[in-house]
């Protein structure tokens, strides 16, 4: 088992740094560079003060020095003042050394956001913090219900319980975010008047069930339906298994028996699907956060992403790998822990 | 301003749609007269699941078709009386009455939904089309090989799989990257698969019999290099073929996206299918390995992938709409359903029908291929 971990996290480790090169490179493209450097520089710039801003900037660096320097296995340089030739701080808001110094991710150091004039763990942390909130809500009602559902379904294949509670599951998960969210809010902020279309006062005045209530809901629905039926598929396999006909031969009630036995087995692979829906989630929080107007991770990515804040995005794109390899790093563990017939061998 | 009751419009809208319904009828009569002779698609129309879903499929398919009868009015004309009027409010200077209303920028919604399914209807299915290519040319060999070959594909696949969707697209599909060569790149190496794809798979099969494989190699490459030209070099000589290069970047990104799934379905079918005994005769048989692959283990796989394709289908199409929604790739004024939802969304609390008819558009063309993938499983398994 350490071994296995030890090398996925090698794996990790490389597929982390592939993604950051890809982003990086992507980031860096000459269209992308005039976009920031119009932004930053205010003004209608004329090409030859652009290029002289990418200049000074060092965005005219060699790549993979670059690349480096942000990874922290190079110096960062600061920037040279063109008139008095001495070295000034390259974000002046974020404090950056005026001499070349090693701060890259490598030392904690995810450099400097240039949309919103701060560093980049500033702004990501309390991004993370209320999208940590946003997910934990929407986990606490998706779970449960999906796996009720998919009990309740797979209890009795071919039953009427479960055709109608199949035909729930694919309707939910032929209604992505964008789809429920319009719907939701139409039915009760704009119909019944019940909950708030918005979540923008979650961030400052705290979280409400007036005000967050929409939000989790669009987001759970999407992801409640496959998680549903997958936990129906896995509960009709374990229902046609001889235990289970033993233990109903024995006389244990029906109820007896699923609760006793059917449960523990069919709920075993519904856990990995659960860890391997996070990706999907991260997706949803960014349509949902948007939607909603609430500021969390998605949020913040967007506008990383529209103001190509350099900085900004490749945070962001190594916070969501890192999510989505250590959920699917969680799965396996757990799956080989959970599951007798694994753990023996 | 004259409105149309609620009843009205929907008995308008339903004899709007006419030549939908009139297709729907003779599609369905026909399936049902010759229902023993199709096979799996005959079979669909056993279960009420079934029948469903291949109706709500069919009904977008023929809308589509047929948007240019259905639709009164131009998607991106503009008749500033009806801005954001309600549902049923007539058009004075045609008497005609936006059935679904008029969203911000006062065109109508009706039309605009049904125009957008072309658009929906073309490129969702082309771009799944592709990915399954490229998923199952990759796919065959990374499962059938094993070792090397499958550790650096799976590689690769779980390199794209771990990127959020969202930040693929943000980072793929803006303007800047339009102006790149990275989406022609792309695009290049994409559409070869499918060349490469059926070369293989004629010449692994007539490779001894020179007269057929040379008719089947030069169809394969007059028709692939055709649209090879037409999509990648904007080149096509005849001129039918042409893409426009924001929705080339949207195909792209999109295959981009979904290929390394199909990958994965694709690899773990091979490596089942492989243990059997029939392959363990054509080994023996001493067919060359790509013979095996696509002519033993992909029609044995074919099951799972048709339903796969179904599913995945809606998925692609839920994707665009994630586009549209982020305003990515499609122009502001497309008539694409979630450019639309986008546009809609922002006024919600005023008006609701811009953003809801599209919505539901796109839900029940989602819904629909699930049905249809949903009974299309069960149909199969019964085999």
């Amino acid at each position: 088992m350490f071994t296995f971990i030890l090398r996925r996290t090698g794996v990790m480790a490389l597929t982390m740094l592939c993604l950051t090169v890809v982003v990086f490179f992507l980031v860096n493209l000459d269209p992308n560079l005039r976009k920031l450097s119009i932004s930053q520089t205010n003004m209608r710039a004329s090409d030859a003060q652009i290029e002289s801003w990418l200049e000074i900037n060092g965005y005219r660096d060699p790549f993979f020095e670059r690349y480096a320097a942000w990874l922290g296995a190079w110096q960062k340089q600061p920037n040279i003042d063109r008139e008095t030739g001495l070295a000034v701080s390259r974000f002046k808001y974020c404090d950056d050394p005026t001499e070349p110094t090693f701060t890259g991710v490598i030392q904690g150091d995810f450099g400097c956001s240039t949309k919103f004039k701060r560093k980049v763990s500033d702004k990501l942390v309390p991004a993370l913090q209320a999208t940590g909130w946003l997910m934990f809500w929407v986990m606490v009602v998706m779970i449960p219900s999906a796996l009720l559902i998919g009990i309740l379904a797979g209890m009795r294949e071919g039953s009427r319980t479960d055709r109608s509670l199949s035909v729930v599951s694919i309707i939910s998960t032929a209604t992505p975010e964008y789809v429920s969210g319009v719907f939701f809010t139409v039915i009760f902020a704009s119909w019944l008047g019940i909950l708030n279309g918005s979540a923008a006062t979650a961030t400052s005045k705290g979280i409400t069930f007036y005000n967050f209530s929409l939000p989790v809901m669009t987001m759970a629905l999407y992801g409640m339906g496959y998680i549903a039926r997958m936990t129906r598929a896995s509960m009709v396999e374990v229902m046609t298994a001889q235990y289970i006909r033993t233990a109903r031969l024995k006389g244990m009630s029906f109820y007896a028996v699923i609760i006793k036995h059917a449960l523990r087995n069919a709920l075993i692979a519904p856990f990995t699907v659960i860890m391997l829906q996070f990706p999907w989630l991260l997706t949803g929080v960014v349509i949902v956060e948007i939607m909603f107007r609430y500021q969390g991770f998605g949020y913040t990515l967007v506008q990383a992403a529209g103001n190509n804040d350099i900085d900004l995005l490749l945070a962001c794109s190594l916070v969501s790998v890192v999510v989505v390899l250590v959920t699917q790093l969680i799965s396996d563990v757990g799956y080989a822990y959970l599951n007798p017939r694994i753990r023996v061998k | 301003m004259e409105y149309l009751s609620t009843f009205e419009v929907i008995t308008s809208t339903f004899i709007q749609l006419w030549p939908t319904w009139l297709a729907l009828a003779i599609m369905i009569a026909l399936s049902f007269t010759f229902q023993d002779r199709l096979g799996l698609y005959g079979r669909l129309f056993d279960s009420g699941v079934g029948i469903v879903g291949v109706c709500i499929v069919a009904f977008w398919i023929f809308t589509a078709i047929f948007a240019d009868i259905i639709a009164p009015f131009d998607p991106l004309g503009q008749f500033v009386v009806m801005k954001n009027k309600l549902p049923g409010a007539i058009e004075p200077g045609t008497g005609e009455a936006f059935l679904f209303g008029g969203d911000k920028l006062a065109r109508d919604v009706f039309s605009r939904v049904v125009y957008g399914s072309q658009i929906v209807l073309i490129i969702a299915p082309a771009a799944t089309t592709f990915a399954l290519m490229v998923g199952i040319s990759l796919g065959l060999p990374a499962g059938y090989y094993g070792g090397k070959t499958d550790t650096i594909l799976s590689f690769l696949a779980n390199l794209v799989l771990a990127f959020p969707v969202i930040l693929l697209f943000y980072l793929l599909v803006t303007p800047g990257i339009a102006e790149t060569p990275i989406p022609y790149a792309m695009a290049g190496l994409f559409f070869l698969f499918p060349i490469i794809f059926f070369a293989t798979l004629f010449f692994t099969r007539f490779k001894n019999r020179p007269d057929k494989l040379w008719v089947q190699l030069l169809i394969t490459f007059v028709i692939g290099g055709w649209i090879y030209a037409g999509l990648v070099f904007d080149a096509d000589p005849l001129g039918i073929i042409s893409i426009d290069p924001n929705e080339l970047n949207i195909f792209v990104a999109v295959v981009f996206a979904t290929s390394p799934a199909v990958f994965r379905i694709v690899r773990g079918l091979v490596m089942d299918i492989k243990t059997r005994d029939y392959i363990a005769a054509a080994q023996t048989r001493g067919e060359t390995p790509w013979f095996i692959m696509l002519w033993e283990i992909l029609p044995n796989a074919r099951g799972p992938l048709i339903v796969d394709a179904c599913l995945r289908i809606g998925y692609t199409t839920i994707l665009l709409g994630t586009l549209g929604y982020f305003g990515l790739g499609m122009a502001p004024e497309s008539p694409d359903w979630g450019t639309a939802i986008k546009e809609g969304s922002r006024l919600l609390r005023l008006y609701v029908h811009p953003a809801l008819f599209p919505a539901a558009a796109l839900m029940s063309f989602v819904l629909g291929l699930n049905l249809l993938a949903d009974s299309l499983r069960e149909e199969s398994m019964k085999d």
